[in-house]
């Protein structure tokens, strides 16, 4: 660390913006600031002097103290120990600082992220025999990390060669010698089970390929109505009290990705620790094990520094491309983008650059896209097929979309689900708005939809869309009028509006058996309520009263139904149908009577 | 530890002062400034370079001159006494106190910026507090350990509402009461008043540790007096193991403060002139609060936020929903129609409260009646409005009957007296009461087995 050429002073300090006096320092390496060596990243250089930003509280250092320059940019620790564990905004392992410093964050502290003292069962791959050519990407053998995970020891980027040697099956942490590899030149490459990697440089892949299949989350206003495809790029953009990080939270609980990354970037601490108490206890339901067996967190609240902050984001895509990598399908969550954008904007502040819109940067736009772009599903160097899926949610000051973040994440991401605050007063969670919301993946998931579920999907949810829509804009007459100026025929339609909405759309969090909604129930949910709908709507045409209709019990079944029987009791679903179908089918005989009795 | 005095003060605006010459200066570290006439100021350093210095002085720079002032630099941080002394005390924003009492004496001190909570030490807040309000209890529970705003305006009965909060407050199965941490910034000299008098008349003053800056004092001192609070708030809660309840009033004044130092600072502005960092200043005095594991007391928090022309957009009250655990929304309009409290339930909202109610805390039907009661109301003021466009009678049957239990709603639901202490059971059989004038079949997030317990309409 004292490496003469890379030690300066500190000449000022500006909150977390200090500027240092280290000639030969490079822009975006580490540095360890003051006597407390509190670590900062290089933003900018000039003549002698280097701005530094720095990860913790500068209180109580003072010019003249010393800075150090580390060797490295911003970097990552990616090996076996991640899953399950908690990070801050620059990969320091949470519950480790908890046992070192107490309650609260003492600064300056630093603990690698990964446990150097573990030892990891390895079992290396069969068909590797020194001599093979090996190359990144390549497999050298595999740990159980969880019971969940199989950990793949990969050959890290940027290394290609002629196996040397390769470790016997047993056990090892992670610093012992697994393989070496001597490269074409001649460089023999000591390979452990862990590499570092710069978090501002995106891993690299063999290929980009398209998105396949959905990302099933359970939840039927995503998945019937606003799909995300696995490696694809969505927002949650919503007000305060619309429900973003419920909506975040059952997409970490429930959707069939095999790894989940939740950064709560600049959020509140309460939050995640709801994550953090509720994860082990809870069953993931394809795998049946504990779902923090498969989800790895990165915690800066609100209150942690703001720099770190915005690292996250970036130390949370970078371990969830190292994942991808393996072959894995990563879902990660950012909540909230907006904060990450704050902290960009704190900094530049800070450094007195030209804001733009409503005093961010002008590289807001560019540095929003990066990070989406590091979303997809790719070829990985072994032929394999992994994806990232990236979610991020949006904050909008006073839920205004047309702010800057919002607007520049519209332009990049494909799925956008937009959270109403009129919903959420109403209790009508997941308030995803129906009208402003969108997925630009709905082709791609109606052939899965369509081979897995039921060939008239992609029919019934446009049959609901059109619904809605016409409910939008009859509500809009009801308001000026009120309901008895509309057409019995216009009343059913609201009538089968509200059975869609509250019967298919609405999903509590909470309930115990509505929380997750299998593909199948979803489709029957759906369908049942358009059949409801279409049958009304035949017997009204008949001259049967609308508010005869109204009063049918079924019609409150319909709306409680989806909490009464679970994804397996299918079958109970479908025997409601019957006794609808029945229902409708006597109210019909009774008016062809009428009618007929009239006709004589 | 060498204390460095200094006569080099080269500027002075806006509450700060640029000081030449001062090698060694810490950032962050208390000044003393002692004017021309002997008199003491107090100060931080709020920028340290080689060469210069920028100091925040807490009771402004007006008639400071350059010449003779004097600038001492403390080489400590801005930290406060701390001893169970405090309670029943009154102080100001540095810990200097205001009740004519002499200082406490403790050589325990803390600075009083405190630091980060390690998420990893932190406990989810799950215990369900009783206010004896039904709006907040039934609808929008709080729990020990939240943070939970009231939102209001000028005019309303906010701090009418906090001192009955304050009051009332109790975990339905224990007897033992909160301590209460109470934080002035900028407020009347009648609002203090009403408060003293309170916290006196209603025999919880020696619980009681109050940190007031009225709204003729200096504005720069509001910066640290959350902090300073907070900090008691904290010792109380973890070194005397007590549950502690912190209201903070008025964060608008404190927001205010903040972008005033800013704009003298030349920082560049957001939204409305607020600085960038608005939101990362208010996350660090609100997320102080909460549980930490193994440790048995807690601070919940409960900020006065007033929304400038009743603009829940408005940055401050903005910035705020998205750090805190929910809010409660006051309403102009139910204060008129003489409403106590006028607690607006469908912007308000409780974000802890699904873990701190149902079977084991509160009644196993606590979640659905809220779900039930927040669909009605929803469904009412949408009726509501239409009634003013074409008049009650042109209404069906079905939404007059909506118009009907909205008006009772308010009046005996959301209404009830300053001295009235629900209990959280009378407040659920109050929203069956009320939600039984609807058939069964409207009551659609109900459970079968909750109406055939609760249900009292007549088929």
């Amino acid at each position: 660390m004292t490496d003469t050429n890379k030690s300066g002073v500190i000449r000022d300090i500006n909150g977390p913006i200090v500027t240092i006096e280290l000639p030969g320092i490079r822009s975006g390496e580490q540095v360890k600031i003051g006597e407390l060596g509190l670590f900062g990243e290089v933003i900018s250089l000039r003549g002698r002097q280097a701005v530094v930003q720095t990860y913790e509280s500068t209180d109580g250092v003072r010019p003249g103290e010393p800075a150090v320059g580390v060797g490295w940019p911003l970097s990552v620790e990616l090996g076996p120990g991640l899953m399950g564990g908690i990070f801050d905004g620059v990969q320091r392992p949470l519950a480790k600082i908890a046992l070192e410093s107490g309650d609260y964050i003492r600064r300056g502290i630093s603990v690698p992220a990964l446990d150097r003292s573990k030892q990891w069962e390895l079992t290396p791959s069969a068909e590797l025999e020194p001599g093979a050519t090996v190359g990144p990407g390549t497999v050298l053998g595999t740990v159980q990390e969880t019971l969940t995970i199989e950990h793949r020891i990969l050959v890290p980027p940027g290394v290609t060669g002629e196996l040397e040697e390769i470790a016997p099956a047993g056990d090892y942490d992670i610093e012992s010698t697994i393989a070496r590899v001597r490269d074409a030149k001649g460089i023999s490459h000591r390979l452990s089970m862990y590499h570092r990697w710069p978090v501002r440089k995106p891993r690299p892949y063999l290929k980009r390929d398209d998105g396949i299949s959905p990302l099933i989350t359970g939840q039927r206003v995503i998945d019937t109505f606003f799909p995300q495809l696995k490696g694809g790029k969505g927002a949650v953009p919503g007000p305060f009290g619309a429900g973003k990080t419920v909506v975040q939270q059952q997409i970490a609980r429930w959707s069939n990705a095999d790894i989940v990354i939740y950064v709560g970037c600049g959020e509140r601490g309460n939050e995640l620790v709801d994550v953090l108490e509720t994860f082990p206890e809870l069953d993931d339901p394809y795998s049946g094990r504990k779902l923090m067996e498969r989800t790895l967190l990165v915690a800066n609240t609100s209150n942690m520094p703001v720099v770190a902050r915005e690292a996250s984001i970036y130390v949370g895509i970078t371990m969830a491309e190292y994942y991808r990598d393996m072959g894995y399908d990563v879902v990660m969550l950012a909540d909230s983008t907006s904060r990450w954008a704050e902290a960009l904007r704190e900094v530049s502040g800070r450094l007195g650059q030209m804001p733009v819109e409503e005093g961010y940067p002008a590289y807001l736009a560019s540095r929003l896209a990066a990070i989406y772009e590091r979303a997809g599903r790719v070829e990985t160097f072994n032929a394999g097929s992994g994806s990232v899926t990236l979610v991020g949610a949006v904050s909008p000051p006073g839920g205004d979309f047309s702010e800057p973040v919002t607007s520049h994440t519209k332009d990049i991401i494909e799925t956008f689900w937009a959270l109403s605050k009129e919903l959420a007063d109403a209790r009508h969670y997941p308030s995803i708005d129906w009208v402003t919301s969108f997925s630009g993946h709905v082709q791609t998931a109606a052939q899965w939809w369509h081979k897995e579920v039921d060939p008239n999907w992609e029919k019934r949810r446009a049959t609901a869309l059109a619904l809605l829509a016409r409910d939008a804009e009859l509500l809009r007459i009801v308001n000026l009028v009120g309901p008895e100026a509309l057409s019995s025929a216009q009343r059913w339609e609201l009538e089968g509006a509200a059975l869609i909405k509250e019967g298919v759309l609405q999903q509590s969090a909470l309930d115990e058996i509505d929380t997750f909604c299998s593909p199948a129930k979803q489709f029957a949910l759906l369908d049942l309520a358009i059949s409801i709908f279409k049958q009304g709507e035949a017997l009204i045409e008949l001259g049967v009263p609308v508010t005869e209709l109204q009063n049918l019990p079924l019609l409150a079944k319909m709306r409680r139904i989806k909490s009464m029987y679970s994804s397996e009791q299918l079958d109970q679903i479908n025997g409601f149908r019957e006794e609808v179908d029945q229902a409708m089918e006597a109210i019909r005989i009774e008016y062809a009577k009428q009618a007929e009795v009239f006709s004589d | 530890m060498s204390i460095k005095e200094y006569r080099t003060t080269v500027e002075a605006r806006g509450g700060l002062l640029v000081v030449k010459n001062t090698p060694g200066v810490a950032f962050g570290d208390r000044v003393r400034i002692e004017d021309h006439a002997g008199q003491i100021r107090n100060g931080q350093v709020i920028r340290a370079a080689d060469d210069e210095v920028l100091v925040l002085v807490f009771e402004g720079t007006d008639d400071l001159d350059l010449e003779s002032t004097w600038v001492r630099f403390l080489d400590e941080p801005v930290e406060i006494a701390l001893s169970p002394e405090i309670l029943g005390r009154e102080f100001n924003g540095l810990g200097v106190p205001r009740d004519g009492r002499p200082p406490v004496l403790s050589s325990l001190r803390r600075p009083v910026g405190g630091s980060a909570i390690n998420p990893a030490a932190r406990t989810y807040p799950r215990e369900f507090i009783q206010t004896g309000i039904s709006t907040i209890d039934g609808l929008n529970s709080l729990v020990r350990g939240q943070k939970l705003p009231i939102f209001s305006g000028s005019g309303l009965p906010h701090n009418r509402l906090a001192a009955q909060i304050v009051r009332q407050a109790k975990l339905v199965d224990e007897s033992s009461s909160f301590s209460v941490v109470f934080a002035a910034m900028g407020v009347s000299y009648a609002d203090a008043k009403f408060f003293r008098d309170e916290f006196a008349n209603s025999g919880v003053l020696r619980n009681v540790v109050m940190f007031v800056n009225l709204a003729d004092d200096p504005p720069v001192e509001r910066l640290t007096l959350p902090r300073t609070a907070l900090t008691a708030a904290e010792y109380l809660a973890y070194d005397l193991d007590r549950h502690v309840l912190v209201v903070l009033t008025d964060m608008t004044n404190y927001a205010e403060a903040l972008r005033e130092v800013a704009t003298a600072k030349g920082d560049v502005p957001a939204r409305k002139g607020y600085p960038g960092y608005l939101y990362s200043d208010l996350a660090e005095i609100y997320e102080r609060c909460g549980r930490i594991h193994e440790r048995h007391g807690s601070i919940t928090m409960m900020p006065v936020v007033s929304m400038p022309s009743d603009d829940i957009t408005h940055p401050i009250p903005d910035l705020t929903g998205y750090i805190t655990e929910g809010q409660i929304v006051l309403s102009r309009e139910l204060h008129n129609q003489g409403i106590y409290p006028p607690v607006f339930i469908s912007p308000s909202l409780s974000r802890l409260m699904k873990d701190g109610i149902g079977k084991d805390d509160t009644r196993e039907d606590h979640p659905r009646v809220a779900a039930q009661i927040y669909a009605l109301y929803a469904r009412a003021q949408e009726t509501r409005n239409l009634a003013s466009i074409i008049g009650a009678d042109e209404l069906s049957e079905r939404d007059r009957r909506y118009l009907g239990f909205a008006d009772d709603f308010d009046q005996r639901f959301v209404g009830q007296g300053e001295a009235e202490d629900r209990s959280i059971e009378a407040t659920l059989n109050l929203a069956w009461e009320l939600m039984s004038s609807f058939p069964r079949e409207a009551l659609t997030r109900m459970k079968e087995t909750d109406l055939a317990k609760y249900y009292q309409g007549s088929d």
